[in-house]
């Protein structure tokens, strides 16, 4: 194996410089959203929420995770360690990868796969395990019924959320995630797609068991549901792995549907516009928990299958039949 | 890429190895869902990324979900465990065992003096869908028709009985 020359040698580092920078902003990030969301959810419902650790509670995290780190890793008697072990470890791991897909800016992105949105439909299908595991492994009633209501709910809505997706792919003409944003140049993919992005949203909600579709873990029904048994940093993994999936597919609802890097302003402005629409869809799936109620479970998956289904199928159908008039 | 291949290669065949021995059945699925991430991390490997994305989204994504969907409502416990256990004795493998070791010659001889692999060119979604629907459109036509057999079938043992 021969080295390669050294202009080479400093943008391969510099690649995977950007890449860790850009991970470790959406970890960071996620795990800051469950303080953040706190404030926020506080603030509309007119209280104060957490904010006696330093200046406006901004040190609520690092004490949480104080807190966290220091209970015992406590792996419950009657469980099964193997799989009780992996599912936190999918849980978090699953959706964060799909973000390489997504790019921030020109410049900016971790992978630029010729198969862009498969990759983040594989890792969005593998996401349910980490429910199923946990929820069979802990051995009690409520983690199990809350993991079979969401593998259920969550193969219902992968169905039609890799649909949604096919307008805009067909649109493109390319999976690639780069080539998506660049052909919204013109034109952002949420107006000639919107059908597609209201029910993209929606599968998106469901995947990330988001509220008002977080029926596997309803507090009034089943305890924690799937994550009942799961205390310390096991438990931790699954609730930041929660907000990791916000991040992630909020950052995926900007590069497909709002134009991505796009806005006014001069080019070295990307990484900010990107920035300020992925925060746009964070605040939206934390007023959504804040202002809906939880539907039924039956009424959940109806709509699933008998509204979002047909709508995306239409969608695709007036999609290619637009494409094809041109 | 090659070492990408000869690790996805053996850890496919431990995989599966520990899937067929394993007596629990839960992590049974486990190792088969290794197994089928295993295979389309060969996929990539070998320059077929849209079938390696296509085999974890259907095969390890939605069929396998199934599965372990099915085999935790079943509530396995020990006796489960004990039964495959019984069936893991060499009487019952043995015969299997030694047919299964003759189609393996068989596919290593072929395999040795088949002739080297076509270039590692990548095959991306665009080729894959002019083949389907070109040379091979009466098989998609097929599937599709069986498909749509499945769905009837289903909707007619999931309907609801009125009256």
């Amino acid at each position: 194996m021969n080295l390669l020359p050294l202009p080479d040698l400093l943008a391969v580092g510099a690649a995977i410089g950007r890449a860790v920078v850009l991970l470790l902003i959406v970890v960071l990030f996620a795990a800051y959203l469950s303080f953040i969301e706190r404030r926020v959810l506080a603030l509309w419902q007119d209280r104060y929420g957490p904010n006696r650790v330093g200046p406006f509670g901004i040190w609520q995290l690092p004490a949480d995770v104080i807190k966290m780190l220091f209970k015992e890793d406590w792996i419950p008697p009657f469980a099964d360690r193997l799989t009780f072990i992996i599912a936190p470890v999918i849980a978090m791991s699953a959706l964060f990868i799909s973000f390489v897909i997504v790019p921030v800016s020109p410049t900016w992105g971790v992978s630029d796969m010729n198969i862009g949105i498969l990759f983040f439909m594989a890792m969005a299908g593998l996401t349910v395990y980490a429910v199923l595991f946990s929820g069979w492994s802990s051995n009690s009633k409520y983690a199990l019924l809350g993991s079979l209501r969401s593998a259920a709910q969550t193969v219902s809505y992968e169905v039609f959320m890799g649909l949604s997706l096919m307008g805009v792919v067909a649109q493109t003409g390319s999976f690639n995630m780069r080539d998506i944003v660049e052909a919204q140049q013109g034109m952002w993919f949420i107006v000639p797609q919107f059908l597609g992005f209201v029910t993209f949203l929606m599968a998106a909600i469901a995947v990330t068991h988001r509220s008002p579709f977080d029926l596997p873990e309803a507090e009034q029904e089943l305890g924690a549901g799937y994550h009942t048994e799961y205390a310390g940093m096991k438990w931790a993994m699954f609730f930041v792995g929660e907000y990791v999936g916000i991040v992630v597919v909020s950052a995926l609802l900007t590069a497909l549907f709002l134009g991505g890097w796009y806005g006014p302003g001069p080019e070295w402005l990307a990484g900010f516009w990107f920035s300020i629409k992925t925060l746009f869809f964070v605040m939206l799936f934390i007023l959504l928990r804040a202002a809906l109620p939880r539907p039924r479970y039956d009424h959940l998956m109806a709509a699933g299958w008998m509204v979002c289904l047909p709508l995306t199928l239409l969608n695709l159908l007036v999609t290619g039949a637009v494409l094809l008039m041109q | 890429m090659e070492l990408t291949f000869y690790t996805c290669a053996l850890v496919s065949i431990i995989a599966a190895l520990r899937c067929v021995t394993q007596t629990n059945p839960v992590h049974s699925l486990l190792y088969l869902v290794v197994v089928l991430l295993a295979v389309a991390g060969i996929f990539f490997a070998i320059g077929a990324p849209f079938a390696g994305a296509l085999e974890v989204i259907v095969y390890a994504g939605a069929i396998m979900v199934l599965f372990v969907f099915v085999v935790m409502m079943l509530n396995l416990g020990a006796e489960t465990a004990a039964q495959e256990h019984a069936w893991l004795r060499p009487r019952t493998w043995i015969g299997p065992g030694i047919l299964a070791t003759i189609m393996l010659a068989s596919l290593v001889s072929g395999v040795l003096h088949a002739p080297g692999l076509a270039g590692t060119a990548t095959v991306d979604a665009k080729q894959v869908g002019i083949a389907l629907f070109g040379p091979y459109l009466l098989a998609v036509e097929l599937a599709s028709l069986m498909l749509l057999g499945a769905l009837v079938a289903a909707y007619h043992l999931g309907r609801e009985e009125t009256r």
